[in-house]
């Protein structure tokens, strides 16, 4: 896939449709891989705590697609977008889509993404483009909670048993070399930085490490070594875990096309 | 008491908790029901998510159902009987000649 | 206090329509009654989740996955208020999911049945919330406080559930072909079973005069089913679907005559030997078992740490 570096004059509409497009696969993938825990909690009290977390991110998914859509000519609806893409026109990072693995991984996961979200729906609630200054606004609380909840879990697993220890800090391992991409340039994002529709990942990313680091001594935790791994979510290059989590997600709406539901 | 013979002798685990929920500003907590958790700060976490889905708080406590204590039944009578022959305590076991106002 | 002063108490009390409290005195067959009946609606609650949630990954649109979702959860949360009323009785839930977990407490043996298309989860919410609807309203002014109060919370919450599966079920019954027939084919497989959830027979039910008198129960299995045929018939009737009983025809009376349940047909289901029982048990042992090392976690943290991170005045 070639990168289109030479779309400066680009009207901002589009940017900002692959620009939420990407935001709107992120929650979307990993409110899929957080509804897997349904009915299969540690205990009923986080069956409703992760279940509550997946139907926000589905709320931002269902927000963030249909402003995507809204801005293509002709337009698609969120299910256009969520149901009729192949896997090499998803644009998510890769960290969402990864096997979810044992709650250690679970949660280590949602402590690494969702200390993400905080800082970036929160500069993202400056954006000139005021769709997604809106999304951002309403989504800033709830990444806040979810953030909230990976910590207390996170730190209670790092601090527990010595198998939770281990888990925990096996997960962490497990989804870590996938954090980069988070912070990755990108040549729509440089344009919207620079527009002042998007806050700049250079920025966010020091906010989210310093986060990360306070809460990972909290829970007695080793910061895991930065590893250099492939990348390109964004560009539509995904690994082997997504392909499965797609046809299950898509195979009933495709399978009778121009339904409603 | 264990019903038709679970197991007593299982180690124990987590407590149980008393959730009390303001509804809005101006408002008393109110007792709204009881959850497990570990410790509190989970408790209050489960709390949030259990009891105020749909926007029924804007305050929760959480309270460990062992540290209340609690009026006995069998002290019923001597507690809230004797309050019951004096009705001179409410306004409206006095007369008030028709017409004024501010009484 | 003695003991005929205490059964007097009671009895004045539930005749008195009034609620009967966790620390007041009651009869040990009372406390078991509901400690059995709570337990196996929250078991039911909770179990629920597995047939309904196999779709949440599926879900054919983003609105509906959302109201999936939402539905699941509640389930979650209602198991959790019950566990809770019945924990005032002096049990503890772990006891009572070890009960379940072991097959010595049931649930509801409709949650036995597979859900093979997404219409089945449209004819779980229309069919099988109607009828826990029928069932939970009454409960709402059970004698016994703390399951009254739970039921009061449930049913407030659960009017969605219905309503969310008669309008998923509308849209697939005003649309294709293909998705009609899917609609019609759930409403066959659901009829029977969610009939059978209203319970036996009032002359075959052992429970149902002793629970009446105590107020626990207040209109018999045969009423409720009585009041949900004639509630839903023209509830199918809208749909444009055919329910799956020849003989089902509206009386004078008001009321739709059907066929008797045919209890020969569940008697595998409640036994716990119906087409799912085993998996459903199976993966609501897995979950616990998995979580174990979570909960040991939990339990080791809050001995280090007790209760200090998060003390502060009530305010």
């Amino acid at each position: 896939m070639t990168r289109q570096t030479s779309r400066n004059e680009a009207p901002a509409g589009a940017d900002v449709a692959t620009y939420a497009l990407g935001l709107g696969d992120d929650v979307l993938v990993l409110a899929q891989r957080l509804s897997e825990w349904t009915a299969r909690a540690p205990q009923l009290e986080d069956d409703v705590a992760l279940l509550n977390i997946a139907l926000d991110l589905v709320g931002q998914a269902r927000n963030l697609l249909s402003l995507a859509g809204g801005r293509e000519n002709p337009g698609r609806t969120e299910d256009d977008l969520a149901f009729w893409r192949d896997e090499t026109e998803f644009r998510n990072a890769q960290i969402m889509e990864l096997d979810g693995g044992d709650f250690g991984r679970t949660i280590a996961r949602q402590f690494l993404v969702s200390a993400w979200h905080v800082p970036l729906w929160d500069g993202l609630r400056a954006s000139t483009d005021p769709d997604l200054a809106a999304i951002a606004g309403k989504a800033v609380k709830e990444a806040r909670y979810h953030v909230g909840y990976a910590r207390h879990w996170l730190v209670r697993l790092g601090d527990g048993t010595p198998e939770s220890r281990r888990r925990a800090q096996a997960g962490l391992e497990d989804v870590w070399p996938y954090v980069g991409e988070l912070f990755e340039p990108d040549p729509v994002t440089e344009r919207l930085v620079t527009a002042g529709a998007a806050p700049d990942p250079a920025v966010i990313e020091p906010v989210w490490r310093e986060a990360v680091e306070a809460v990972l001594a909290e829970a007695t935790l080793a910061v895991p070594p930065t590893v250099r791994r492939p990348t390109g979510g964004r560009r539509g290059v995904h690994t082997s875990a997504f392909g499965p989590l797609l046809a299950q997600m898509q195979h009933l709406h495709r399978s009778h096309p121009g339904a409603s539901w | 008491m264990t019903p038709d013979g679970a197991a007593p002798d299982r180690p124990r685990a987590d407590r149980l908790w008393e959730v009390f929920v303001r509804s809005r500003r101006g408002m008393s907590h109110t007792h709204v029901g009881s959850l497990h958790a570990f410790d509190a700060a989970s408790a209050l976490l489960s709390a949030r998510d259990l009891y105020t889905r749909r926007q029924e708080g804007v305050s929760i406590w959480v309270i460990p159902s062992a540290e209340l204590t609690a009026s006995s039944p069998d002290e019923k009578d001597s507690f809230f009987d004797p309050a019951a022959d004096k009705p001179y305590r409410h306004p409206t076991f006095y007369e008030v000649p028709e017409g004024l106002a501010h009484l | 206090m003695d003991v005929t002063t205490d059964e007097r108490d009671f009895d004045r009390l539930v005749s008195a329509d009034e609620r009967v409290e966790p620390r007041d005195w009651m009869p040990e067959g009372y406390r078991r009654t509901l400690i059995r009946q709570i337990a196996q609606h929250a078991h039911s609650e909770i179990i629920g989740m597995q047939p309904e949630g196999n779709w949440i990954a599926r879900a054919p649109s983003l609105r509906r996955k959302a109201i999936l979702i939402a539905k699941v959860q509640d389930e979650a949360g209602h198991g959790l208020y019950l566990y809770g009323a019945a924990e005032t009785l002096g049990v503890e839930r772990a006891d009572l999911l070890e009960l379940l977990h072991t097959g010595r407490q049931k649930y509801s043996a409709a949650f036995n049945y597979p859900t093979p298309t997404w219409a089945d989860v449209a004819a779980i919410g229309w069919l099988g919330d109607g009828a826990a609807i029928m069932n939970q309203v009454p409960l709402t002014r059970c004698s016994y406080g703390p399951y009254a109060r739970a039921m009061t919370r449930v049913c407030k919450e659960e009017s969605f559930h219905q309503r969310q599966g008669f309008e998923a079920m509308a849209v697939l019954c005003a649309g294709t072909p293909a998705q009609k027939q899917m609609a019609q084919d759930a409403l066959d497989r659901w009829w029977w079973p969610v009939l059978m959830l209203f319970g036996p027979s009032d002359e075959a039910s052992a429970h149902s005069a002793r629970s009446m008198a105590w107020g626990i129960k207040r209109f018999s299995n045969d009423e409720l089913r009585q009041r949900f045929v004639d509630a839903t018939v023209p509830q199918a009737d809208h749909l444009g679907l055919r329910i799956p009983d020849p003989d089902l025809r509206l009386e004078a009376d008001g009321h739709y005559r059907f066929t008797p349940v045919d209890w020969n047909e569940f008697a595998d289901a409640i036994s716990g030997n119906g087409p799912c029982s085993r998996e459903r048990i199976a993966h609501r042992v897995d979950a616990h078992e998995d979580g174990a090392w979570v909960r040991a976690a939990a339990q080791a943290y809050a001995d280090k740490h007790g209760d200090r991170a998060a003390r502060g005045a009530a305010a």
